[in-house]
Parts: C-alpha cells; structure tokens; sequence
C-alpha cells in the first residue's frame, strides 16, 4: 500500500504553546486510524494541519504527493481532496441541505448541476438521509445534521476523510446513526483519520490507534494490541478512564 | 381622616363602580370640553389647577373602581391591562387625555380648517393650513427647475425604472437575472441620459436645473446601489489578512466616518476642482453623487463588517475543508449569510442616507427640502414655512416608511434558520 499522508517533525505552536510536538505519522491509503487522546493533547489540532485549517511552523506534511505549506500554491485542489466533518457540523444554514451538498462539487469542481444533484442525492442516500434533502439544517435534529455534512464531504469525492470528534456533540442516542455511517464509510474503503472517544468504534474500524498526550504521539500501535497491550503507562492510565 | 370608607372592596362593588365611572366620565367631560369648546367645568379656579383636574377626576375614579378578582370580566380586564397601580392610572389617563386634547386641534390645522381651493395667498383664509402654496409649487416640488416642456423626460425615465422593477416581482427566476443586470449596468446610463440630454435631438438640460423629488430619488438611487458593493469590499478589505489593503480600508473607513457630510459636499463643490487638472471639468452632481458615495459606503462597511463578525469561525472552516478560495468562500458562503444578519444595519444606513441628501443644497442643488426652502422664500409665499416642511416631511416620511417595510419583508423571506 502506498502512502498518502506523511507527518515529518511537525511542530506547531500557538503563540508561546507548543501544541504539536514533533510529530511523525505516515498514512496508507484505504487506512483508519483513530486518536484519542486527553483534551488539549493536541489530536484536533494535528488532523486541522493536514488541510491547513492550522499552519504548521516547521517539520514537513505531504499530502498525496503535495507539500502542504505557506507556498502551496494549489491549496484549494488539496483541500477538495481531503473531506472533514467537524464536531459542530458546520452545515451552511442559508442553503437546503441538497445545496450544502452540490455547491461545492458544482463551484469547485465545476461539475454541471445536474450531475452535482444526482451525486449530492446519492451521497445523501448513502447517509440514509435523502428524503431530508429538501430542508434547511436547522430543521434536522443533530444527528441528522452530522449526517448531512457527512454526506458534503462526500460529495466532493475525497481520498481521505478527516473527523474531528464527530459525534462528541449529539445527544447519546444520535450517536450510533452517525458512526454506523462512518464505519459503512470505512468498509467502503476510505482512508480516513477520526478524532473520536468513541473506542468501541475504534475497535471496530481502526487499524492503527495513536495516542496522543501534550502534543506527542505516545504511542501508535496496531488497534487490537493498543487495546489489550498497550506499552506506555500514560495510556494505560488513559484507558482504564475512559474504558 | 378615616379614608378608610374610601378603599375598595367587593361588598359594596357596584356602588364604588358607579361612583367610580361616574368620576371617569366627569374627567373625560372636561378634557373634552377643554378641547373643543375651550373651557371646562373647573374654569372658575386658577387656570394652572383646572388644567389639571381632569387627571385628579380620573385618577380618583380609577382608584375607586380597582378592585381586585372582581367577578367582572371587564372590569378585571381594565384594572390588570391599564389600571393596576395609581402610577398606571396615571400613565394611562395621560395618553388618553394627551390624544384628546392635541389631536383634535392638529386635525383642524390639516384638514378642517386648511384651504384647498385656489392659487394665490390670499385664497388661504380660514385660519388652517395653506395647501394651496403646495398645490401651486408641486410641480417645482417634484421637477425642481427642469423646464416645463422637457419633465416628460423624467416622467419616462421614472415610469420606466418602476415598470422594470415591478416586471422582476412577477416573471420567471431565469428573466428576473437580465431584469437585474439591466437595471444596475445599463439603465443608469440611459435614464441619466435621457434626464441630462445633449444628444439624440433632446435639449440639454444643465443639472443645476435639476430638483425636486426626482432629484431626491436620482442622488438616493445612485448613491444607495453604489455604497453597498463599495462598503462590503472595505468591509472584507478591513478583516483582510494583507496589511496593505487592512491599513488603507480602516484608513478610508475612519477618515470617512469622521468628516460631517456637509463639509465632505462643502469639499467636492470647491475643493475638488482644484486637484483636478485645468480644462477638465466633473459635474457638480456627479461630484456630490461620490462624495455621498464615499460617505455612506463607509458606514456600510462597519455594518457589513458586524455581520461578517457574528459568523461563527466554522463557516469559514467548512468552506475551506471543500476547497473553495478567498472569493467563493465569501461569496457563497459568508456574505449570504452576514448580510441577511445585518438587514436592519443596512436598512437603517439606506433610510439615513436618504434623509441625508437635503444636504446638498450646500452646493445648490436643490432637491425636494431645498425646493420647499426656495418656494417658502418667494415675496408672494411670505409664512409658507411650515406648510412646505410639513408637507416635505411627509413625502420622506413615507419613502422612508416603504424602505423599512421592505427590508422587513425581506428579512421574513429570506429567514431560513434558528
């Protein structure tokens, strides 16, 4: 399998805080990795680096064969590639959930709208929410709006998708609509980096399980030995909280 | 004294309703009496005192009639809404009798006793106000100096902007699009031609000539569809993250801001044409149309900058995280959305800007104000200040009203969330 993400001593600070410490991750493609990680550990910031949301100051981050820096020039073709669902859904709520999905792929990638459309309904189908298609987001429940935004990234039609605490805002009970999709996503084929406490998605999605603490990468093991063997105390700690 | 025979209570109900109506009707017999007939039942005391008893009648009549859980629906209804405390009572009784008093005496200074009939001064005899001053200067009201023979001009250009305007209500989305661009790109230079004239056999009329409402709404127009696009690009220039274009927009927004407009017109008439190289020559109006511009779309960019503040930072994250650039993301996403927040900003600078363009009469143009202002000056018109105030007055009332109305509409049609 051939890499699509690589992380070479990434380092970022905000003002004087140092949020990422140097951090080296390299990503196939079609993997899942999931970060947990204590709040503040630096887990949302690394995945925001990898589409620049964050800039990084030094160390290298190459996605799909393109340097990510301030010289980037085709920032914008990078960041159709990488689809990311955020933790406050960020719909567009001045558009129906159809148009949150088809404005993209038809101003970006200048896709005709019909096309756009049929892409945008099919993507909503996947996420079990096309009869919704024709509402406004503050219409749908939270769930269903997570679900939504799932399906605009989708529509863009990325290589790697990044989720930043994907359901850590929902009510307990929209949870699971929102992971089952993103684990249909996942069989799919997807490369995908989630942010998630969720470990029982973990379990059942991940190949590759980092933990993060202080803005390190304390450890990165395979899913099934990080669970039940994990080397570094500070993840053991972490484990048995939240497990 | 025991007052305490004079508290409320629910044994001898009807007995302290009706002394306590018939205390109320005394009160609103005087006001009345003092409004139409100009005496009332107390003139006999020091005039400061009987002007006052109306109130002390009603007030008195109140209190007697506030009785709690009375049984009566009505009467309960008066003492929860209007009566339930001797400060209330007040308050009411004083709106109501203010009415009483006030308006009937307005409503014969503007209709009863106000002259209709007629063309000179003399015809306005009967005490109310002169409205034939307006109907005689109407049409300089509307037309201001343009020449008799020549106002078809303007009644054409007008008729057709309201004709096109009204057209994009009603046909289809895809015409209202062509609709649109004509009105903003082409329209504007082929109504100002037709108005200004020169070519295509029509006389040339100078703009001095020009005023009146038609002037009112040509200087709004312009300066209102011109200051929007302007103040939204400084708004956007102002967050920038490029210092250049950062320090140049607060530069032009807070030098603008902090100018009077009537020394910004003062300027554009006398100073502006000694920047200008010699032998070239910018029309007076055309000069006060940029200067308004420039002043207004200032205030704009504050507004529009409000709006673009209160978007949550998600909107533009999720915008970028599809690939879209500075402009789609902004076009698209942000300013859709910041602009229906600031409906009312926005509203609120169109109606200002409106009721700013009296102003230009600083350098002699005169629109509808400056025309009233001139009229009232004529030796035949001596005293006809307040007629042509008031009647200027309620002609801006009512573009302002409709404006306000319209972006209300708007904000109710274009609600889509929260």
């Amino acid at each position: 399998m051939s890499k699509i993400i690589e992380l070479k001593n990434v380092n970022k600070w905000f003002d004087k805080f140092q949020a990422l410490k140097d951090i080296n991750l390299e990503v196939n493609q079609q993997e899942k990795i999931v970060i947990c990680g204590p709040s503040g550990s630096g887990k949302s910031t690394l995945i925001r680096c990898i589409n620049r949301l964050e800039e990084h100051q030094d160390g290298q981050i190459i996605v799909d064969g393109k340097e990510i820096s301030e010289n980037t020039k085709d920032l914008e073709k990078i960041r159709a590639e990488v689809g990311m669902v955020f933790q406050q859904f960020n719909l567009f709520p001045h558009l129906s959930i159809l148009d949150n999905c088809t404005l993209a792929p038809i101003w970006v990638k200048k896709m005709p709208k019909k096309d756009a459309e049929a892409l945008a309904m099919k993507n909503l189908e996947r996420v079990q929410i096309a009869d919704q298609a024709k509402k406004f987001p503050g219409q749908l429940s939270g769930g269903q709006q997570q679900r939504s935004a799932l399906a605009r990234a989708l529509c863009m039609e990325p290589k790697i998708m990044l989720f930043d605490e994907p359901t850590s805002a929902l009510d307990p009970e929209m949870i699971k609509e929102v992971l089952d999709a993103m684990v249909d996503l996942a069989k799919a084929g997807m490369t995908m980096i989630v942010v998630t406490h969720e470990m029982g998605f973990a379990k059942e999605v991940a190949d590759n399980m980092i933990f993060m603490d202080e803005g390190k990468i304390v450890e990165k093991a395979k899913t099934k030995d990080f669970f039940e063997n994990p080397k570094s105390d500070r993840t053991k700690l972490f484990l048995s909280q939240i497990l | 004294m025991n007052l305490s025979i004079l508290k409320s209570d629910k044994k001898n109900l009807n007995s302290f309703i009706a002394a306590g109506s018939a205390l109320i009707f005394i009160g609103f017999i005087d006001i009345i009496l003092s409004s139409f007939f100009s005496t009332n039942i107390t003139a006999f005391l020091p005039s400061k005192i009987s002007y006052l008893t109306p109130l002390l009648f009603g007030l008195f009549g109140l209190y007697l009639i506030r009785i709690e859980f009375s049984g009566n629906k009505l009467l309960d209804k008066v003492n929860t809404n209007f009566n339930s405390s001797n400060f209330n009572a007040l308050l009411t009784l004083l709106v109501i009798f203010a009415l009483i008093k006030y308006i009937p005496p307005l409503l014969n200074w503007f209709v009863f006793d106000a002259n209709f009939a007629g063309n000179t001064k003399e015809d306005c005899t009967s005490g109310g106000a002169c409205w034939v001053f307006v109907k005689v200067w109407l049409n300089r009201f509307v037309y201001g100096l343009y020449p008799d023979t020549e106002q078809w001009r303007i009644n054409t250009a007008f008729l057709t902007l309201f004709l096109l305007v009204g057209a994009s209500f009603f046909v289809p989305q895809k015409f209202k699009k062509y609709i649109i661009i004509f009105l903003l790109f082409v329209y504007p230079i082929i109504g100002l031609k037709l108005i200004s004239g020169g070519d295509f056999g029509l006389k040339y009329v100078e703009t001095g000539a020009w005023g009146g409402l038609s002037l009112t709404f040509i200087v709004s127009a312009f300066a209102l569809i011109l200051c929007f696009p302007i103040g939204t690009i400084l708004a956007l220039g102002r967050r920038s993250k490029l210092p250049a274009i950062r320090y140049t927009s607060i530069g032009f927004i807070e030098l603008w801001r902090g100018v009077p407009l009537i020394t910004v017109l003062f300027m554009s008439a006398v100073m502006f044409p000694m920047f200008l190289p010699d032998g070239t020559y910018v029309d007076k109006l055309i000069r006060v149309l940029i200067a308004i511009t420039l002043f207004e779309a200032a205030y704009m960019a504050e507004v529009v900058r409000g709006g673009l503040q209160a978007l949550p930072k998600g909107q533009y994250e999720a915008a970028k995280s599809l690939g879209m650039g500075y402009w789609k993301m902004h076009f698209l996403i942000i300013l859709p959305q910041a602009l229906k927040l600031v409906i009312p900003g926005i509203a609120n600078t169109f109606l200002a800007l409106v009721k700013d363009t009296p102003l230009i009469f600083v350098v002699g143009l005169l629109e509808l104000a400056g025309m009233v202002n001139l009229a009232k000056t004529n030796p035949k018109w001596l005293g006809m200040a307040m007629e042509g105030y008031v009647f200027a007055g309620l002609v801006f009332w009512v573009i302002c009203y409709v404006m306000s109305r319209y972006s209300q509409n708007l904000e109710k049609k274009l609600k889509t969330e929260r």
